[in-house]
């Protein structure tokens, strides 16, 4: 039985209980045996994947390796990477092979890392349930007639399935966060500028931030120190030097202040998720933490914010995908315009088009003071919402999603009810703050996560406080029968 | 505020988003929904709130203005629907 977690795996490579190859292999068989059903993987790249362990294996032997030297990642098909298709679940990008690497993924060949393939997502990162998707729906490993969440929902079913032990999403409004709590696994949203965008196809420029999917708090740790840092080609990268989030794991949190939002607990809340989660806050207070309840007043408030800013800033970063440079491009354009107009109608699917639409009135002249101005200005005092309240307590806590998953085709008649699903996560992108799910326990068979919300730069706090409800709990532990 | 259909029309123009007259009502529909839930922002009071472009109010970063990428022209044409000399080629323009 090998083990399935980045710790465990490191060890036992470095003790010589598998080879690379072996591993890889190994992921790669279950890949094939499970993808069928799950569809979490857009391109798996066997060859490449088997070759790079055969090398891994080398420098081994050759005294040559790191921690997670041959280790297999996969890789949200959002990311760059070169000679290999990146779609990012479109058909506007099925036929581009990336000329170049992302800075993210490249840092993870660097440290050693080993792609197994692409992962599926919702269009442009665009959903919350991997079912806008030119590739079809993912499937929830707990219940395969349920979503996985989304748009990192290919990612987060290849942890939860242990097809890979940890995997590379993006979010933008709780794209790691909500198929993480979905698949019963953990996932980080970094500060905003922690991760670089280069090579991150744009979907909301001033909300996207790369971030791990890993079985615990600790593996997640691992495959931030891979990928956080400073980019000269990402101008919101934040020039702060990365430091060890492993580091802080084994702190006590005795003294730790925990805010819990009573706007977060409304009557709306699913009873299991309630419980589920004021039970893991009760353990964090056995532990020597103290529960605070604090305010969010303008927590409704983050809906409206985010679906005028996100779709605004959507529809001029996928301006560029016009049928010249790459991508899709209709058949027989009769004139320049039709080869846009036509380019982009068939290469964009329903939800992508619909939030360009509405983008693009948010900023048009006569409309921008209304819609945009104002929502970056409602952004501001949701920001300082939260900075007010981490002037009182060290970190805040809630459900990572007011539901469990939903049923596959449950919520797609009305775009907005999906988007009401999005309460808790999206304000933490609109602020900029790091955001940690991690799993709380189940309703109704179901994964529950809870949400921590830090200060800027409070990463290694965050996964501090998720490792240590990770020593009392068993939560993490738990995979689903595949 | 909701949209009429022209209005609609001219919204998709400006994405440049071919869409037909039953795609128009559908996206008309699916705008004003969505425009009713982004309305509650009129109601609330932001007269002496600046705007937040940058989450963490970061400025935007110079640097020198000096050539740090190489010619890469071969290879990010490489993937061009239509290209030819290093050229993008596109349906005629100009008459």
């Amino acid at each position: 039985m090998l083990p399935t977690t980045l710790v465990e795996l490191s060890r036992g490579l470095a003790r010589g209980d598998f080879s690379s190859r072996e591993l890889t292999q190994h992921y790669l068989d279950r890949i094939k045996q499970l993808n069928p059903s799950l569809n979490a993987f857009i391109t798996i790249n066997e060859g490449q994947a088997l070759q790079a362990a055969a090398a891994a294996d080398e420098s081994r032997a050759a005294n040559n390796a790191t921690a997670m030297t041959g280790i297999p990642i996969a890789v949200k098909d959002i990311f760059c990477t070169r000679g290999i298709k990146t779609s990012c679940g479109s058909r506007m990008l099925d036929n581009f092979i990336a000329p170049y690497e992302s800075t993210a993924t490249a840092k993870l060949q660097q440290a050693g890392f080993i792609s197994l393939g692409k992962t599926n997502l919702d269009e442009f990162a665009m959903g919350s349930s991997t079912e806008t998707s030119f590739y079809g729906p993912t499937a929830n490993p707990w219940d395969i007639s349920r979503v996985p969440g989304g748009s990192s929902g290919g990612s987060a079913a290849a942890v939860a399935a242990d097809l890979v032990p940890a995997a590379l999403g993006t979010d933008t409004g709780g794209s790691i966060r909500q198929p993480a709590s979905f698949c019963g696994i953990t996932g980080l949203k970094p500060t905003y500028g922690r991760v670089s965008r280069w090579g991150m196809i744009a979907f909301g420029s001033s909300l996207d931030q790369g971030g791990p999917l890993a079985k615990s708090a600790e593996d997640a740790a691992l495959l931030l120190n891979a990928i956080a840092g400073f980019d000269e080609r990402d101008s919101t990268s934040m020039n702060r030097p990365v430091e060890d989030y492993s580091a802080l794991l084994q702190q006590s949190i005795r003294g730790l202040k925990v805010g819990l939002p009573v706007e977060y607990f409304s009557d709306q809340l699913n009873d299991g998720i309630r419980e589920s989660v004021h039970n893991a806050a009760k353990e964090l207070e056995k532990l020597g933490a103290e529960l605070h309840e604090v305010s969010l007043p303008r927590t409704d408030l983050a809906i409206p914010a985010y679906y005028i800013i996100a779709p605004a800033e959507a529809s001029t970063n996928l301006s560029r995908y016009d049928g010249v440079k790459f991508g899709y491009r209709c058949a027989a354009p009769e004139n320049l315009s039709d080869l846009y107009r036509r380019s982009r109608a068939e290469g964009f699917g329903a939800e992508v088009k619909r939030r360009i639409m509405l983008g693009t009135y948010a900023l048009s002249a006569g409309y921008y003071d209304a819609y945009y101005r104002k929502a970056q200005q409602l952004r501001r005092l949701i920001k300082q919402d939260f900075q007010a309240t981490l002037a009182e307590v060290d970190v805040i806590l809630g459900p990572t999603t007011p539901s469990t998953a939903w049923q596959l085709g449950e919520k797609n008649a009305d775009p907005v009810a999906m988007y009401m699903e999005d309460i808790y996560t999206l304000a933490v992108n609109l602020a900029g703050l790091p955001g940690l799910s991690i799993p709380c326990g189940f309703a109704a068979g179901l994964p529950v996560g809870l949400q921590l919300i830090g200060d800027y730069f409070s990463e290694a706090r965050l996964l501090n406080i998720g490792h240590q409800l990770q020593t009392v709990t068993e939560w993490h532990l738990q995979t689903p029968k595949t | 505020m909701t949209l009429d259909r022209a209005k609609v029309a001219s919204v998709a123009e400006l994405a440049r988003l071919a869409i037909n007259d039953d795609e128009l009502s559908d996206y008309q529909q699916a705008l004003n929904d969505i425009l009713a839930l982004v309305d509650q922002l009129q109601g609330v009071d932001t007269s002496t709130v600046e705007p937040l472009a940058n989450p963490l109010d970061a400025t935007q970063r110079l640097r020198a203005d000096v050539v740090t990428e190489g010619n890469q022209r071969e290879q990010l044409m490489s993937v061009a629907p239509h290209a030819e000399g290093g050229f993008f080629l596109v349906p005629k323009v100009i008459d």
